[in-house]
């Protein structure tokens, strides 16, 4: 028999996924619209940087309701964290947000996703690109990122560029700080509402010219992730195209239309 | 609002493919019916509607895969789709 011939695992097999119940175990206020929730998950099969997880909220009634969250843990965490924002006229987001508590138990299935996913075997450079909450799953990326050993990490610069209101809207903005590394890992702000007066970065909406000064050049191949409301995870792809990127290179995900 | 808004993608499928197909779907790479693109099932536009999806190619707009759940019944139609590749491990 040819030896590049292999069984597959049993474990390997795929298997129905499942809903459970997950348990709350630390809640965490990120900023005053959201909120990072801990959740121990019963055979949690571990997951990938970049991938969600539905939740599902089920009214006395009967009546259901649905909602996709991204993982904000790196893989390495044997519990997962949501960062869930809070949209006021919302349906899940403020029972998220406003009402579980440490201890409550969460429905939810997952891990899901298999293409706005990364991981140190894809590589880099890596460009993320996140807007509002968008920064949930690139943040899990960053993690991941920064638990890898030196010699996987120094061969992955990375670049995040995070397009918030204000200072006060940035989520993870202490951790942030605390892993950015230049050369090999930059963060880059851009506010577009209000911004301190002593802020001298960028105080506009996500643009070419901030693109292109950001990115690499298209010769340097980054893989780019772009996270955030669909106006603009549609526009900075373009864009990133429009410059010179493959975009088979550029990986989206929508939130909707606040992000 | 803009419909363009409030479309998502095909990643915020994934969830209920899964209670098609046991293997993750949004790294499968789905031929478009319409115009031969083929890309993979995330990045298609997703339109979603109280009882259902419609994914939608992003370079002719040819709905690709509609999904529609009723009580008792989940509805696909995948004629949109000319071939679908699914990565047996990820």
């Amino acid at each position: 028999m040819s030896s590049d011939i292999r069984a597959i695992p049993e474990a390997a097999a795929p298997a129905r996924l499942e809903w459970r119940v997950a348990k709350v175990v630390d809640v965490r206020d990120e900023t005053p619209r959201a909120r990072t929730l801990v959740l121990d998950v019963p055979q949690w099969p571990g997951h990938r940087a970049g991938q969600h997880v539905d939740v599902r909220l089920v009214a006395e009634d009967g009546y259901q309701a649905q909602r996709s969250y991204s993982i904000a843990s790196p893989p390495e965490d044997r519990t997962v964290a949501l960062t869930v924002e809070r949209l006021d006229d919302g349906e899940v987001s403020p029972y998220l947000v406003g009402e579980l508590r440490r201890g409550d138990g969460l429905e939810i299935r997952g891990p899901i996703g298999g293409y706005f996913v990364w991981d140190v075997a894809v590589g880099g450079p890596l460009l993320l690109v996140a807007g509002g909450s968008g920064i949930v799953p690139l943040m899990a990326m960053l993690r991941r990122h920064a638990l890898a050993d030196a010699s996987a990490r120094a061969a992955v610069p990375v670049r995040l560029l995070y397009s918030a209101r204000t200072p006060d809207d940035v989520i993870y903005h202490a951790e942030l700080e605390q892993l950015a590394d230049p050369p090999l890992v930059e963060v880059v702000f851009t506010f577009t509402r209000n911004a301190p007066p002593t802020w001298t970065g960028y105080r506009r909406r996500i643009d070419r010219a901030i693109l292109e000064s950001v990115s690499w050049p298209p010769s340097a191949a980054p893989h780019a992730y772009v996270c955030g409301p669909t106006v603009l995870v549609e526009s900075v792809a373009t864009l990133l195209v429009e410059l010179g990127h493959a975009a088979s290179r550029v990986r989206t995900e929508r939130f909707g239309p606040t992000g | 609002m803009q419909s363009e808004e409030m479309r998502l993608d095909g990643n915020a499928a994934g969830g209920i493919l899964r209670d098609v197909f046991t293997h993750e779907m949004t790294a499968a790479l789905a031929s478009c019916g319409g115009c031969g693109t083929v890309g993979p099932i995330g990045a298609l536009l997703e339109y979603g509607q109280p009882m259902g999806i419609v994914l939608r190619c992003p370079t002719c707009d040819t709905p690709v895969l509609r999904i529609v759940r009723t009580p008792g019944l989940l509805r696909l139609d995948f004629s949109g789709i000319r071939l679908l590749t699914i990565p047996e491990r990820l």
